[in-house]
C-alpha cells in the first residue's frame, strides 16, 4: 500500500519518523508529555501511597477540615468532612482520565467512521451525511447535555456517552477532507479495479491513511472532555457521590475558599496543570505530525 | 447570486435545525422516567389527576406537542413545575439583564483585548511579545473559567479586599469586574490566537507582497490591504464567541452569585424542573442560531465570495 503512494509523498515509515523527530526537537512539548505522564502515574499510585482511603473521616482533627501537614499525612489537607484530600484529589484525576478517555474513543470511532464513509463515498451521501453535521453543529451542546443529565439522571456513563456522541462531529468533518482527497489516489483507483467493496477500501485504504490526523485531533479532544466532564461536575450534574471527580472537588473548594483555601487551590493546580500540559502536548503533536496546520 | 436570495436561504436554513432542537429538547422531557410531580411524599390519586390535568399531562403526547409548539409560537414556554408562580417567560425575562450585561461586558472587553494582542503576536512572530502572548493564551484557553473565577474571587475579593466577592447590586460596577473579566479571559485567548493566525497567512498573500514591492510603508500596508481580510475570522468566530459566552454564564453567575438566566437554569436542572430547562434550552438555542444568522448575513456582506458557494 505504501508502495503505491507516489513519489513526492512521504511514504508511511517516513512520515512516523519524521513526526517523532520534529516531536523530540520541540522541547515544550516533550516537557508537556512527560508531565502528563507523571500526573497518570500520580493518579494511578497517589491513592495508594496515602495511608487514608477515599471516604475515611479522620475525626482525630479539630476542625474537620485542616489545612496542610506533613505531620498527620494529610498532604493537601482535609475537607470539610475530615476527609483526606490528597487521596481525593488523584482519584478524582482518575476519574476525570476515564471519563476523557472513554468519550475521546468513543468520538473517535464515530468520527472516523462516518467521515471517511462521507469522503471515499462523496456525491449526495456526502453531502447528506455532511448536512447532518452541520445541523448538529449549530446545537448548544452544553445545554443538551444537561438536558441528557435531567432526564436520565446523572451517571458517569451517561456523561461520556454524551460527550463522546457530541465529540466525534470535529472528528468526522476533519477525516472526512483527508478522505476526498485520498479517494484521488492511484492505490485507491487500484483497489476500485480490483473489485474490492466500498467497506473494504474505507477499512483497508483510507483509515489506515488519516491516523496521523485523528491522534492530533484525539490528543486535542482529551482536554476538551476534561474541560467538558469537570464543568458538568462543577455544577453538581457530573459525578457524584462517592465518586468524586476534579470538577467537583474545585466546587466544593470553591464553597470553603474563605476558611480553607488550600481545599480550592489543590484540586485547582493540579485540574489546570492537567488540562495545560495536554494542550501543549497535542499542539506539539499537530506540529509534528501535520506541520502544515501549524 | 443575490444578496437578498442568499440571505433568504440562510433563513430557511436554520428553520429545519430549530425544529430538531425544539423537538428533541420535548420528546427528551417526556421520554424522563417519572413526573414533575414525584415528590417524597405522595400525592392523593386525584390530586395528582388534578395536576396532570391542569397542565395537560393528560393528553396525548403528539397534542401536548402541537399545544407547546402553538404556545411558542407566541412566546409562551409554559409554567416552571417548580417555581410554581412563575412562567418560564418570565424567569427568563429576569434573568436576562443580568445575563446581557455581562456577556456584552465580556465581549466588548475581548474584541478590545484579544485583537490588539493578536496583531501585535503576529507582526512580531517569533519574537518575545509573540512567544509570551501565546503562551498565556494558551494558558486562558486550557484554565477553565470554574478555576478562574473562585481564584479571582479569591485574590482580589478576599485577600486585597479590592472588589466584591460575589453578588448583584443592580449592576453596579464595581459588582461586573470579575464576572466580566472571567468571562472574558478564554475569549481574549482564542482571538489572540485566531487573529494572529490569520494575519500571518494573509501577510503571506500575492496582494500583500505586490503592496511591498510598490514601497508602501509597512503600516499603511497594514491598515489598507492586511486588516479587513485577516479580521473576517474573527467576524465568523463572533458566533461560536456567543455560544460559549452563554455557557460561561453558568459557571459565572453560579460562583458570583448573580441572578442571571444561567442560574435559573442550573437550579431548574438540579431540581428537574422539566418545563424550565427546554424551554430555557429552547431560548438558548434560538438565541444562539440567530447570532450565527446574523453573522453568516454579515460574513457575506464584508466577502461576496462566500455568497456563491
Amino acid at each position: 500500500m505504501a508502495g503505491s503512494t507516489p513519489a513526492s509523498a512521504r511514504s508511511d515509515g517516513g512520515q512516523w519518523a519524521d513526526a517523532g523527530y520534529r516531536l523530540r526537537a520541540n522541547r515544550a512539548a516533550l516537557a508537556a508529555g512527560a508531565l502528563v505522564v507523571l500526573l497518570m502515574l500520580a493518579a494511578l499510585l497517589g491513592p495508594m501511597l496515602s495511608p487514608y482511603a477515599l471516604d475515611h473521616v479522620d475525626w482525630s482533627l479539630s476542625p474537620l477540615a485542616s489545612p496542610p501537614s506533613l505531620a498527620n499525612g494529610h498532604w493537601f489537607g482535609t475537607d470539610s468532612n475530615g476527609r483526606d484530600l490528597f487521596v481525593r484529589v488523584w482519584s478524582g484525576t482518575q476519574v476525570s482520565l476515564l471519563v476523557a478517555l472513554l468519550a475521546t474513543a468513543v468520538s473517535v470511532v464515530i468520527g472516523v467512521g462516518w467521515g471517511a464513509t462521507a469522503g471515499y463515498l462523496g456525491g449526495r451521501v456526502d453531502g447528506w451525511m455532511m448536512r447532518v453535521v452541520d445541523v448538529l453543529y449549530a446545537l448548544p451542546y452544553m445545554f443538551f447535555v444537561i438536558i441528557l443529565t435531567v432526564v436520565f439522571g446523572r451517571s458517569l456513563w451517561l456523561i461520556f456517552l454524551a460527550i463522546g456522541a457530541v465529540g466525534w462531529l470535529t472528528m468526522a468533518r476533519i477525516v472526512r477532507g483527508q478522505a476526498l482527497a485520498l479517494r484521488q489516489r492511484e492505490f485507491v483507483a487500484a483497489a476500485v479495479t480490483l473489485g474490492l467493496p466500498a467497506h473494504r477500501i474505507i477499512a483497508r485504504h483510507i483509515v489506515p491513511n488519516v491516523l496521523g490526523t485523528v491522534v492530533v485531533y484525539a490528543t486535542l479532544t482529551v482536554p476538551q472532555v476534561i474541560l467538558f466532564e469537570s464543568f458538568l461536575s462543577f455544577l453538581g450534574l457530573g459525578v457524584q457521590e462517592p465518586l468524586t471527580s476534579l470538577g467537583r472537588l474545585v466546587a466544593e473548594g470553591a464553597l470553603e475558599m474563605e476558611t480553607a483555601p488550600w481545599q480550592l487551590l489543590a484540586p485547582s493546580a493540579v485540574l489546570a496543570t492537567l488540562l495545560l500540559a495536554l494542550n501543549f502536548l497535542g499542539d506539539g503533536l499537530r506540529d509534528a505530525l501535520d506541520p502544515r496546520q501549524g | 447570486m443575490n444578496p437578498f436570495g442568499y440571505a433568504l436561504r440562510r433563513l430557511l436554513g436554520v428553520i429545519p435545525t430549530f425544529l430538531l432542537i425544539v423537538a428533541a429538547a420535548f420528546f427528551l422531557m417526556r421520554a424522563a422516567p417519572g413526573g414533575p410531580f414525584d415528590d417524597e411524599r405522595s400525592l392523593p390519586p386525584e390530586i395528582e389527576a388534578n395536576l396532570q390535568s391542569a397542565y395537560g399531562l393528560d393528553q396525548p403526547v403528539p397534542v401536548q406537542f402541537a399545544r407547546y409548539l402553538a404556545g411558542l409560537a407566541r412566546g409562551d414556554l409554559g409554567p416552571s413545575f417548580r417555581m410554581k408562580d412563575f412562567t418560564v417567560a418570565e424567569l427568563i425575562g429576569r434573568g436576562l439583564p443580568v445575563t446581557f450585561g455581562i456577556g456584552a461586558g465580556a465581549l466588548v472587553l475581548a474584541l478590545g483585548l484579544g485583537i490588539p494582542l493578536g496583531l501585535l503576536a503576529a507582526l512580531r512572530q517569533n519574537g518575545w511579545a509573540d512567544h509570551a502572548v501565546m503562551s498565556v493564551a494558551l494558558a486562558g484557553i486550557a484554565v477553565p473559567n470554574f478555576v478562574v473565577a473562585p481564584v479571582l474571587a479569591l485574590m482580589f475579593g478576599l485577600y486585597l479586599g479590592w472588589l466584591p466577592v460575589a453578588g448583584w447590586e443592580a449592576g453596579s460596577l464595581r459588582h461586573m469586574v470579575l464576572p466580566v473579566v472571567t468571562l472574558a479571559l478564554p475569549l481574549v485567548a482564542y482571538l489572540a490566537r485566531l487573529t494572529r493566525g490569520s494575519l500571518l497567512e494573509v501577510l503571506q498573500s500575492p496582494f500583500i507582497r505586490t503592496a511591498r514591492a510598490k514601497g508602501l510603508a509597512p503600516a499603511v500596508i497594514l491598515r489598507r490591504h492586511a486588516l479587513k481580510p485577516a479580521l473576517l475570522p474573527v467576524v465568523s468566530f463572533l458566533g461560536p464567541a456567543a455560544a460559549a459566552l452563554l455557557t460561561g454564564s453558568l459557571v459565572v453567575e453560579q460562583v458570583f452569585g448573580l441572578p442571571g438566566v444561567g442560574r435559573y437554569f442550573v437550579q431548574g436542572a438540579i431540581n428537574r424542573d422539566y418545563t424550565l430547562v427546554m424551554g430555557m434550552v429552547i431560548f438558548y438555542a434560538s438565541l444562539i442560531l440567530l447570532l450565527n444568522l446574523l453573522v453568516d448575513l454579515a460574513y457575506g456582506w464584508l466577502d461576496p465570495r462566500i455568497r456563491q458557494e
